[in-house]
């Protein structure tokens, strides 16, 4: 901006030309910020707008998600309103405080439904779900998002599987850390028992090593998790 | 030949977006993985080419020369974004199958390309016209390496199907104890499927040249006998 002031002062000769060049920059940038500020409110009009509904059929995922994990003859309780809240905790491999859920039947505790979170998938996180029984076995594992490459490390969802009648992430059901120790809960190329896919270890691994982490953390803590009020906070105490 | 025949045939042939400008590699590399993902892609991109197209064409008198290209870039932006939130919150089930490709569309500079070479010069129709054939040139070219890579890489076609629609499944080609071929599967082998699928088209013009000349001559000779 000071330099067509400058030559407007010391030159009256060039006084015409630079103001005009000011001028269309003047309105180019007038034109720009006309057209940011208008499809900026296309797309703020757009989010308004659909917001709601994605946040309603996230939460129909989210249930739908549960069931797959949970069956739902298995409780009998509300479960989206027997939740509590767990700080960010490092052997769920969670970055933001996340609700864990509690079914019961009859009023005896039946599992738990923790979300945790892979952090070294083949492209970013993966989210998990996990439903472990009271008993301290797991019921299973889904994976809830993800970025794992299309037709090679995405077979850590059943739909994208190609073995339908066994996809692989059904390997973990029912199991428990009495039955396969923490050495074992890895995949065979690190010596556990898991089968991974052949060009997509990483994938397998970080889902099997979280899925190992999140089981133990929920077990060593099963007794304070389920005893807590409904709506209560969950909170880490380290020796 | 009309104008429109032209559009056409520019877009799915003579000048086709990958074989022969070789432009929107990044998704097209990214995503050929099998052929339902490819196509997945390849018709959503046709749908942002043809909005965008479309808006600025209708815009062009309104875009001054020298701030086109950011104006460019952040209309596309907008309305790949805007046809993300939709798709999100009125056809749910077809965004978890189509979802992770919309955004990837923006990295396709095949929109930004056919925005500044055409629409910004071009009438409404025109200009929605050329979106969409150029996108079909994407889409089966897409296809095609989608199809190859799987078939190679997994002996399957169509894997993947029954997310779209649920009473179809995919097919098993090869043998099912075919133990794949992990590198067409890898970006590797994507560079190898889309070399051969470039040499192919070279060739086929090659043949039609050295054809078109051998004719010339020919009629050059009957005429000067």
């Amino acid at each position: 901006m000071n330099e067509p002031v400058d030559t407007f002062d010391t030159s009256g000769a060039m006084a015409p030309r630079e103001s005009g060049a000011l001028r269309i920059s003047v309105r180019t940038a007038a034109i720009m910020l006309a057209f940011t500020v208008v499809f900026t409110a296309l797309m703020a009009g757009a989010y308004v707008v659909t917001a709601p509904l994605v946040t309603a059929s996230a939460q129909k995922e989210k249930l739908n998600l549960i069931g797959e994990v949970l069956p739902s003859a298995l409780y009998d309780n509300a479960l989206l309103d027997d939740w509590i809240e767990v700080p960010p905790i490092k052997e769920l491999g969670l970055s933001d405080a996340a609700r864990l859920y509690r079914a019961r039947k009859n009023g005896e505790a039946v599992a738990l439904i923790i979300e945790a979170a892979a952090p070294d998938g083949y492209s970013g996180h993966i989210g998990l779900l996990l439903a472990v029984k009271a008993s301290g076995e797991l019921l299973a594992v889904r994976v809830t998002e993800h970025r794992e490459t299309p037709g090679l490390g995405d077979y850590i969802v059943p739909k994208k599987d190609k073995n339908k009648a066994q996809p692989w992430i059904t390997q973990f059901n029912g199991l428990s850390l009495a039955t396969v120790t923490p050495e074992r809960w890895r995949v065979k190329k690190d010596g556990g028992r898991f089968d991974q896919r052949a060009g997509a270890t990483i994938s397998a691994r970080a889902v099997t090593n979280a899925s190992g982490r999140a089981l133990a953390w929920a077990v060593a803590h099963r007794d304070k998790l389920l005893a807590l009020p409904p709506n209560g906070r969950f909170e880490e105490t380290r020796p | 030949m009309s104008a429109y025949k032209e559009i056409a045939w520019n877009g799915i042939w003579k000048q086709n977006t990958i074989l022969a400008q070789l432009l929107g590699l990044c998704p097209l590399l990214a995503v050929s993985t099998n052929f339902v993902n490819a196509v997945s892609l390849g018709l959503a991109t046709i749908a942002v080419m043809m909005l965008a197209n479309f808006a600025i064409s209708a815009l062009r008198a309104l875009i001054p020369y020298e701030i086109r290209i950011p104006v460019f870039i952040l209309i596309i932006a907008a309305l790949v974004t805007v046809v993300d939130l939709a798709f999100n919150a009125f056809l749910h089930d077809m965004y978890l199958v189509l979802g992770i490709f919309i955004p990837l569309i923006v990295t396709n500079c095949i929109v930004l390309a056919r925005v500044e070479a055409f629409a910004a010069k071009n009438g409404l129709r025109a200009s929605t016209f050329d979106g969409m054939m150029m996108g079909i040139g994407f889409v089966w070219v897409i296809a095609l390496l989608g199809a190859v890579r799987e078939l190679i890489g997994q002996g399957t076609l169509f894997s993947g199907i029954e997310m779209i629609f649920p009473t179809l499944s995919g097919i098993q080609v090869l043998p099912a104890d075919y133990p794949g071929f992990l590198i067409a599967m890898l970006p590797p082998g994507a560079f190898f499927v889309l070399g051969l699928l470039i040499a192919g088209r070279n060739w086929l013009e090659a043949r039609t040249n050295r054809r078109v000349l051998a004719q010339r001559l020919m009629q050059h000779s009957s005429v000067t006998t």
